[in-house]
């Protein structure tokens, strides 16, 4: 055995492609790997053929001996190799440990090429599994699974960093994923590199992180873990809170604290399991594969307030639409015009936060409705002749401003969502990949599921909790007809009520319009149905002409102003179609297209 | 002269170890391995693979000796000889390796002992023209500086 550095070099040794200001033309040189082995003869052979790619090898020939390692050398390696069958330690347990504590890509390797130890190792969250021997031409690319990794990483914060989704940094990081999209394995070198410059930030701030939250450090050893999973698996996933896992575990000297962070690591680490797929197929995004939050990193929300509503109706409208899954360019804008402002917004949490607060929360609508080319088509149009008249969104039919289109409207039934009425205090929360309209509170909700045929990929179908997921405009898709089924009618409407609601809308807004969205470009129209019975009345009189308008403030980029929404929805379709006015203020983006609405996490 | 003679043998040698289906592709990658750095890794690696595996048949051989009993451990430590036996690239002794493990999942005590015998034997004659192979490969290497493999 050759333990090779000491620990003290670990840290020390901090490889070529992370320092030089974060670029390094070496990279991959310089990768950090641990080859955990009890074979000499296949460490040996590891060892040389890593090397030959320049990677700084460690080698270690017992599984617990190399958890040690890592665990003393915090951010001390890149990636693990590790093989299955050791005599100490399951080569699994390592993986899953590793995952646990310090979350580096696992790459398992053995001789047994059957499926299911190649689907344990998937599962217990490997990012690779090679078949011995191995070859050098494996090792040569092993490096992509650390991009991706820190990929990941990012996409993570930024669902934790919702608050700042507009700034700068974010719009880069973004675009950076799509570079690093999962479907292009070689990867690029440059934007590796640029990525490696985010790397170290991110690892700075993990520092600065792991530091604030230094405490009496247990040491998860795998008994203790085993006696974790098991209290865990006792109490149901669900329903484990760390004072009852401390109890059923039942150790002297292990507290909450350090049982309520194993469990939190612990629920990463099955959601990362749960999203844990190789291949993310389907869209060939980069948004996609945590999971089931898929591209909820990408979302930007419109977060706008009814102007009408302002002191006279109880609630504030708020509307934010999450975007998903859209092209890069364009989410990098939305990015940057549309953002919370609410730092505490929380995608990953938004869920359990809304369940927890007891609020009523009326939750987004989807009527289903049908689209054909044709109709596409008379949308487009009508939207071009609105964006004439400069009338940015139309709302409904009974549109003063003449808007010609109008009737042209008839019969189109785009995608309509019905908002949500959220209590202002829920709006953070709320405003997870979804967007919403303020809505009579009561109001009871239509929940529907988008149910579009094609596009919907195997990771939205995954995340939990989705309640609608339209993936409705891809610009493939335009002129195919979307099926919207919707899977559960409130008692207050059935459809057809819905359609005849005759209070007026109060939409705060909502209204998600892409910048340089041109009207060649529209991929899709949207149509929103807001339905407020009684809202209608209070709106104030500045509203006299039934219109609303939208405040746009939080949206100063953005290429459209106000957005008209008739009140009188006295049609069948009562619809919005979202319409940019104003194309080309943002650069236009030619594969502008709105992919998916995740509504997940939108839960009575 | 002395030195294409030493060639023509040891490409010869070579040759015979994959013709006859002893080594297999894997031991191409070693020879890759093989550079100024290392300049004997192959000898190395095969070195270490015969002082390593020979707890591997002395485990096995121990448990069979107790008769038909532990099949599992039996399949288990056999797969740990095959996974490295196949990391070198020898291939008659991991096709004979399988063929153990075939028998243990058959439970098949009387296949078990047929397989080890085989695996022992083809492992024993690996090492023997491995052996004869890279001395006449070292005496050549010496001679003309760096070399990776020899043409055949």
């Amino acid at each position: 055995m050759n333990l090779g550095a000491k620990p003290m070099s670990f840290s020390s040794s901090s490889s070529p492609w992370k320092s030089n200001n974060g670029v390094s033309d070496q990279f991959p040189a310089g990768l950090r790997v641990l080859v955990v082995d009890d074979d000499p003869t296949c460490l040996r052979i590891l060892e040389k053929m890593l090397r030959n790619c320049l990677y700084e090898v460690t080698k270690c020939n017992r599984a617990e001996i190399a958890l040690q390692f890592l665990r003393d050398n915090k951010n001390g390696f890149d990636i693990v190799i590790s093989d299955v069958h050791m005599p100490d330690m399951d080569g699994f347990k390592l993986l899953e440990h590793v995952g646990l504590e310090m979350d580096l890509p696992v790459i398992m390797m053995s001789a047994d090429d059957s499926k299911n130890v190649v689907m344990k190792g998937v599962t217990h969250g490997a990012c690779d599994y090679l078949i011995k021997p191995v070859r050098m031409e494996a090792l040569k690319n092993i490096w992509q699974h650390v991009v991706r990794k820190k990929k990941n990483e990012w996409r993570d914060k930024d669902l934790d960093l919702s608050g700042s989704a507009g700034d700068g940094a974010m719009q880069q990081k973004s675009s950076d994923d799509v570079e690093y999209s999962p479907s292009t394995n070689e990867g690029n070198w440059k934007s590796a590199k640029k990525r490696k410059e985010k790397e170290e930030e991110d690892e700075g701030e993990d520092r600065d992180e792991a530091s604030t939250l230094k405490k009496p450090r247990v040491v998860w050893s795998v008994e203790l873990h085993q006696q974790f999973v098991t209290a865990v698996n006792q109490l149901g996933i669900d329903k484990a809170v760390p004072k009852k896992i401390l109890e059923l575990m039942n150790v002297p000297g292990l507290t909450r604290e350090n049982v309520a962070s194993h469990l939190q690591k612990y629920r990463l680490y099955l959601r990362r399991l749960s999203g844990a797929s190789p291949h993310n197929n389907g869209l060939g995004n980069a948004f996609l594969g945590d999971a089931g939050f898929g591209s909820i990193s990408s979302l930007s929300g419109l977060d706008f307030q009814a102007l009408a509503a302002s002191g006279q109706l109880p609630q504030h409208g708020l509307v934010s639409l999450g975007r998903v899954a859209a092209k890069p360019a364009i989410s990098v804008d939305q990015r940057n015009i549309f953002s919370f402002e609410n730092p505490k917004l929380r995608f990953l949490e938004g869920q359990q936060q809304q369940i927890n607060n007891g609020k009523p929360v009326n939750l987004l609508h989807g009527i289903p409705t049908n689209m054909d080319s044709k109709q596409l088509a008379t949308l487009h149009q009508s939207a071009q002749a609105r964006q004439n008249k400069s009338t940015p969104v139309v709302m409904s039919q009974a549109i003063p401003s003449g808007v010609a289109a109008r009737s042209k409207m008839d019969g189109v039934h785009g995608p309509a969502y019905t908002s949500v009425d959220f209590p202002r205090t829920q709006r953070a929360e709320s405003a997870a990949n979804s967007f919403s309209l303020v809505s009579d509170s009561g109001i009871s909700c239509l929940t529907s599921k988008g149910m579009a045929q094609n596009e919907v990929n195997s990771e939205t179908k995954r995340s939990r909790n989705v309640y609608l997921n339209h993936d409705i405009f891809h610009e493939q898709n335009i002129g195919r007809n979307q099926e919207w089924g919707v899977q559960n009618v409130g008692p207050a409407f059935d459809s057809a009520q819905l359609l005849h609601l005759p209070g007026a809308l109060d939409v705060s807004s909502a209204v998600l319009i892409p910048p340089g969205f041109s009207s060649n470009q529209i991929n899709k129209a949207t149509a929103l149905v807001g339905s407020t019975p009684g809202i209608g009345q209070q709106i104030n009189s500045s509203l006299a002409n039934n219109s609303l308008v939208i405040k746009a403030d939080k949206l100063p980029e953005m290429g459209f102003q106000n957005v008209l929404f008739n009140e009188q929805l006295g049609q069948q379709d009562l619809m919005t179609l979202y319409k940019p006015q104003q194309a080309g203020i943002e650069p236009v983006e030619n594969e502008f297209g709105f992919d998916e609405y995740h509504l997940d996490n939108l839960i009575v | 002269m002395e030195r294409n003679q030493l060639r023509r043998q040891a490409a010869y040698m070579r040759k015979a170890l994959f013709d006859q289906g002893d080594l297999d592709d894997q031991f191409i990658q070693l020879e890759d391995l093989q550079d100024e750095a290392n300049p004997t890794f192959v000898e190395e690696v095969v070195n270490l693979f015969y002082s390593d595996s020979a707890r591997f048949i002395e485990n096995i051989e121990l448990i069979m000796h107790n008769g038909p009993s532990d099949f599992e451990k039996l399949d288990n430590i056999m797969h740990q000889f095959k996974g490295s036996s196949s990391s070198i690239g020898a291939k008659k002794v991991k096709k004979e390796c399988t063929q153990f493990q075939e028998c243990c999942k058959a439970g098949n005590f009387e296949g078990c002992k047929k397989a080890l015998k085989e695996v022992k034997q083809e492992h024993a004659a690996l090492r023997r023209k491995l052996e004869s192979y890279l001395q006449v490969f070292q005496i050549l290497y010496k001679k003309l500086g760096h070399i990776k493999r020899v043409r055949s």
